[in-house]
């Protein structure tokens, strides 16, 4: 929709362009978001797509991501064969609401950023331990992990001028297993619970919970736990209050599938050892 | 800067914020919809640079230098104001070979889209599509047009009777294209925009505005507060008799009785001044208390929604038993208590009905100006706009005549504009300000301040006998109407007649009531209080048929009534509804036996509940006391036929069905009849295009002032030496005679012939409808699959199969929709929080299911050649059918929609615990 209350955009050309920043600004870069809602509040917006940033770099390191990386981007990225996380990247792509259309223009980091519990970039950077690189105003950076960054549905540890260059995701992350479940109150529709599950060559399990949570949440077992152990360790995670309410689910709803989603997880896993 | 919009290079000077749908449209480019303007329903699609993207979410100035196409554009390089370029993209021409659109307000997104798409998103139209919303079509048309499959018959191969057969819609060439002109689609010189400031109170009372900083906001001219409006008082329900809605609003109040009421009103030269002079106008409030539930506001003490105290004077709304109350309806046939105490079996239980809102992808709004005789002119997105001048008039005090009322193509209604909600405010600026003025609502002001289904809370109480036959039937309906009382009355008396007329039980009662509260209005929604009561009563007959061991086709078939059974509701009076045909027993044979003979779908897996469910639907065909319709109809001499109808066309292709008649009755095909409708000039009067009269109220018009032209035809070539007027034939080209052909020219020799047709709507028959689902229910998430759906009509003699068939699958699915998952949802201070589609779901592709439409075989004595209405009526047995069938999945009774899994999965769950259920 129209932005009526923007009297000025600016597009920055180097990271020096990025200072000045003040009450009434507002970084774009998709757009999908900040042009869905009425936005009375801000003056001004700073085009990031004139900075130019690659969109994603892979290296013995890990894979790279920059903010202004495209869902699109991403869900094209062609990934190397022994990175067994690979079917990761499109489950969390098509969990987006948005269709392929707002994939062409819609972020990495601006789904990060807005913070939505359904989020599918957040679960995604969750279930692969990545960090963020922020950068301050007073042109220093800070690594930050992303269950760090994001804080509860629509908050983030951005402080006002602050923002998000980068999400590196460890390479150790890239090379586990993965197991993806979703479910919403619509066939398509936004996600009420999005759980993944990690299990790394050394037997390690982690299960990422997010969407039916105000935030992400990651833990971490040495083992494939049993359907106790695990139930236990989210109940004891999860307190009843940090469950989302919103239309898209209640927290009873999503704390019912959650359990049920990581139970189905966790017996994903073990089958396939069985097997 | 400079752009490439469809082939030619552009100039364009965008503001900093401004978004390309916006900029687009300013170049000209009307067939870029504006819809949700949240990046939500696709209707604003077109490419960049090859890649289609929502439009209203892309900056304006990203488009520089890059290359869009728009719907006007697809099929090659054009001009703005060209109709489109020629010849079609072959997915325009495939969505006009499947009629794959109704109101056509989506259409231009929906193809730049589906023609964007490869193979492979073809295979999966339902992750493809979904962003991109259609409220009309169900999308079983959108499917076929996306696949090649053709729905249409051309109107070439209907030469001997067009009615009967499946001809395209007159405007669909111009719908594919791009340049069908919808309410907004149209330049206007001099133009100011028109935004209102709303009450962030549900009860408060305007102690003072200030609009001095709004006035010296640049591009302000003009402010409107309750100082500056009329005195009277006046319904947004649009009635034939405006007695039928209290009059209890005014254009701008002092008193505020919902979030979202309009306080203050801004004119200004563009949308940004006028926002930028809301947002600087002060109010102080005297904030009231307020009451939100219809119980409540019925207690002893309760805030009064409409205080006489705050409304002296004689116009002042009726007073019923309590302040709060806006309409009742009471009555009892029979003896109820003793028709319970014959009963072997009762079933008794309150069924609870939500918000819902119509969703049509146009919102509501006006463009208003004076013409070159100073009349007032109002172009508006109405279902009514005889009945809107009429308002009109006399709430400012003119003359009929001074008034127009006038229709573009209006993009989906639903009810919703059998409403005034924006003519009135355009209508006073205009007169105010002398300069044309434009309102178009945000999908915010749509959700938040138009009106919506009324929720109802229906406790139900049926009793039978063992062998299913009905001894007694009682409804105590509530019905929150909101702040207004717009078809508070209507809705209440519509919604607890023909759900029980339809059953033979000698004992019924009702008692109705509806309900003033501080939340925003109720209003006119298609099936009109039906759809609520009938989720209780079909759910209690499932109940009553399961508990006496009967199939619950058998249960309907032993009580429903049959030709010659009066048809009676709550009391006796007489009426003028009759029998003009009867197809129920056929359509509940249809749905029984095609259920019986699909292919059970394979069961997802083992945590997937299967089982079936029906309900079923009577409607009588036109609503009552009175619908009227007007239509001329005349020669021209090159063979083509001009006719005036006053009704308006919101997509339910009523203007193909009136041609249709037309032709037939003139021996001519459809494309000859040049058709002109929804226009004050046009015709004296026409109650309007509600209550589904498009086809029994308008055809019936149209069918006599065809027969009458015919008639004149054969007099007129008889005179002219073809012998008796009883042996000439009027045909294509002319009029065969005895003594052969006599040409159209010379047949308008001694002059113009032109002849009228009026219907007023008496008598009445009613329609049927019968639906069947087969579904799977997830035992521990709750989500519900539909793996079949079946819907038997009785719509008379079917007078264009492909629009009655589109009609059927588009009101299943919104049905779906309310039935499944929508909700507008309000909080605990009246504010309504769904204010986007994003949070508000309706059924995109993924959620609706091939719905298999069967006809019944029928002639309706009283519709015009056989037809009977079938617009509303198909969302009607849709809830309860749903429920009934995840009641013989799992054992759950629902008794509140919608059914979403996280509302329903505690019950699914302990149900199937407890009858440890079929796996």
């Amino acid at each position: 929709m129209d932005l009526n209350s923007i009297g000025a955009v600016t597009m920055p050309r180097n990271r020096s362009d990025l200072s000045g920043w003040r009450d009434g600004d507002a970084w774009l870069a998709g757009g999908t978001w900040l042009f869905s809602e009425p936005q009375p509040r801000l003056r001004r917006l700073v085009d990031l797509s004139s900075l130019g940033w690659k969109p994603h770099e892979a290296s013995e390191r890990g894979l790279s991501l920059a903010a202004t990386c495209t869902i699109a981007e991403l869900f094209r990225l062609d990934l190397p064969a022994s990175w067994s996380a690979a079917p990761l990247f499109a489950q969390c792509c098509r969990a987006l609401l948005g269709s392929f259309k707002i994939w062409n223009m819609a972020t990495v980091g601006g789904n990060i950023c807005l913070a939505l519990p359904a989020a599918p970039m957040i679960a995604l950077a969750t279930a692969l331990e990545g960090t963020c690189l922020v950068w301050t105003p007073d042109g220093a950076e800070r690594e930050v992990a992303i269950t760090d960054l994001v804080l509860a549905s629509q908050c983030t540890s951005l402080a006002p001028g602050e923002i998000l260059r980068r999400i590196d995701l460890p390479l150790a992350a890239l090379k586990r297993r993965t197991a993806f479940r979703q479910v919403s109150l619509s066939p398509n529709g936004r996600s009420g619970a999005l759980l993944i599950g990690t299990l790394d060559p050394s037997g390690a399990f982690a299960l990422t919970i997010t969407a039916s949570t105000r935030r992400p949440l990651r833990q971490v077992f040495p083992t494939l736990p049993d359907a106790a152990v695990l139930a236990d360790s989210i109940t004891e995670a999860v307190p009843a209050t940090l469950y989302h309410d919103d239309v898209h689910g209640t927290p009873d709803w999503r704390r019912h599938m959650t359990f049920t989603l990581a139970e189905e997880i966790r017996r994903e896993f073990e089958n396939e050892s069985r097997a | 800067m400079i752009l490439h919009v469809n082939g030619h290079e552009q100039d364009a000077s965008p503001l900093p914020g401004q978004c390309l749908r916006t900029m687009l449209r300013e170049l000209g480019w009307f067939g870029v919809k504006k819809g949700c303007d949240a990046g939500d329903c696709g209707a604003c699609t077109v490419h960049l640079d090859g890649e289609p993207v929502h439009s209203c979410l892309l900056p304006a100035f990203r488009s520089e230098g890059r290359s869009v196409t728009t719907i006007e554009g697809l099929g090659g390089p054009c001009r703005p104001g060209e109709g489109g370029a020629q010849p079609l993209h072959p997915m325009q021409a495939a969505f006009l070979g499947a009629q794959g659109y109704q109101c056509g307000f989506c259409t231009p997104g929906m193809i730049m889209t589906a023609s964007a798409l490869d193979q492979g998103q073809i295979g999966d139209l339902a992750t493809a599509l979904k962003g991109n919303l259609c409220r009309c079509t169900g999308y079983g048309a959108i499917a076929d047009a996306v696949a090649g499959v053709a729905r249409v018959e051309r109107p070439e191969d209907a030469r001997d009777d067009p009615c009967g057969r499946s001809i395209p819609a007159l405007a669909g060439p111009r719908i594919v294209s791009g340049s069908a002109a919808f309410t907004f689609d149209l330049a206007v010189p001099d133009l100011l925009h028109l935004k209102v400031l709303r009450s962030p109170h549900a009860h408060a009372r305007i102690l003072r505005i200030d609009r001095a900083d709004a006035l010296a906001v640049p591009g302000v001219v003009a402010v409107f507060t309750h100082d500056d409006v009329p005195a009277g008082r006046f319904s947004t329900g649009r009635h034939e008799n405006p007695l039928d809605d209290a009059p209890d609003t005014r254009v701008l109040d002092s008193i505020l009785r919902f979030v979202g009421q309009r306080v203050a009103a801004v004119v200004a030269t563009s949308e940004a001044a006028a926002e930028a002079g809301c947002a600087a106008l002060t109010v102080d409030y005297e904030i009231r208390d307020a009451v939100f539930d219809p119980d409540e506001a019925l207690r002893a003490g309760s805030p009064l929604v409409h205080d006489g105290a705050d409304q002296p004077g004689d116009d002042a709304p009726p007073r019923l038993s309590h302040p709060n109350l806006a309409a009742e309806v009471h009555g009892e046939v029979g003896d109820v208590a003793a028709g319970f105490a014959e009963a072997d079996l009762i079933h008794e239980a309150a069924y609870d009905s939500q918000r819902v809102q119509h969703a049509h992808l146009e919102t509501h709004g006006a463009v208003g100006w004076r013409d070159e005789d100073g009349r007032l002119v109002i172009r508006s997105s109405t279902q009514t706009p005889f009945l809107t001048r009429d308002a009109l008039a006399n709430l400012f005090g003119l003359e009929r005549d001074a008034v127009r009322v006038l229709c573009g193509r209006v993009g989906g209604g639903f009810g919703g504009k059998q409403e005034m909600l924006t003519e009135d405010l355009v209508a006073l600026a205009v007169l105010a300000t002398d300069r044309p003025v434009k309102w178009e609502m945000t999908r915010q002001e749509q959700f938040t301040a138009t009106t919506t289904r009324h929720p109802m809370r229906v406790r139900v109480k049926i009793g039978a006998r063992q062998d299913g036959t009905l001894t007694a039937i009682a409804l105590h309906v509530v019905s929150n109407t909101g702040a207004y009382g717009n078809h508070a009355g209507g809705v209440i008396h519509h919604g607890c007649n023909e759900v029980i007329g339809v059953y033979r039980c000698p004992n019924k009662r009702v008692d109705g009531y509806a309900v003033y509260t501080h939340t925003l209005p109720s209003g006119a929604f298609r099936g009109y209080g039906l759809s609520q009561t009938i989720f209780a009563v079909e759910s209690a007959m499932d109940e009553l048929a399961r508990g006496l061991g009967l199939d619950p086709f058998e249960m309907r078939r032993r009580n429903v009534v049959r030709p010659g059974d009066p048809m009676v509701s709550n009391s006796l009076e007489p009426h003028d509804v009759e029998y003009g045909s009867y197809g129920l027993d056929q359509c509940l044979d249809l749905v029984a036996s095609a259920m019986d003979e699909l292919m059970p779908a394979e069961t997802p897996s083992a945590d997937w509940l299967v089982g079936e469910g029906m309900a079923m639907a009577m409607i009588d065909t036109i609503p009552p006391r009175g619908h009227f319709s007007e239509a001329r109809i005349a020669l021209q001499a090159d063979g083509r036929y001009h006719l005036d109808v006053g009704t308006a066309e919101f997509g339910n292709g009523t203007t193909t069905v009136l041609a249709q008649i037309a032709a037939s009755a003139l021996s001519t095909s459809p494309d000859r009849i040049a058709l002109r409708h929804g226009d004050t000039d046009g015709v004296g009067h026409d109650t309007g295009a509600y209550g589904s009269t498009g086809i029994v109220v308008a055809g019936q018009a149209t069918l006599k002032a065809a027969l009458s032209l015919a008639q004149a035809l054969r007099e007129a070539a008889a005179e002219r030496g073809g012998g008796a007027p009883s042996e000439c034939r009027p045909h294509q080209d002319g009029v065969s005679t005895s003594s052969g052909e006599i040409g159209f020219a010379e047949i308008l020799s001694g002059g113009a012939i032109e002849r009228a047709g009026k219907a007023d709507g008496s008598p009445r028959s009613v329609a049927f409808n019968v639906q069947g689902f087969r579904v799977a229910v997830h035992r521990s998430s709750g989500e519900v699959r539909i793996l079949d759906s079946v819907h038997a009509a009785d719509a008379g003699r079917v007078l264009n199969p492909m629009q009655c068939r589109g009609q059927i699958e588009g009101g299943v699915a919104q049905a779906i929709g309310a039935a499944l998952y929508e909700a507008i949802r309000v909080d605990d201070r009246g504010r309504v929080i769904t204010q986007t589609f994003r949070n508000y779901h309706i059924p995109a592709f993924a959620d609706v299911p091939r719905t298999h439409v069967l006809f019944a075989d029928t002639y309706d004595g009283i519709g015009p050649l056989g037809a009977k209405s079938m617009s509303e009526s198909p969302f009607n047995p849709v809830a309860p059918a749903l429920a009934n069938a995840i009641r013989d999945a799992t054992g759950a009774r629902l008794t509140s929609t919608p059914f979403a899994p996280d509302r329903i999965y505690l019950a699914v769950m302990e149900a199937v615990g407890q009858c440890d259920g079929p796996v």
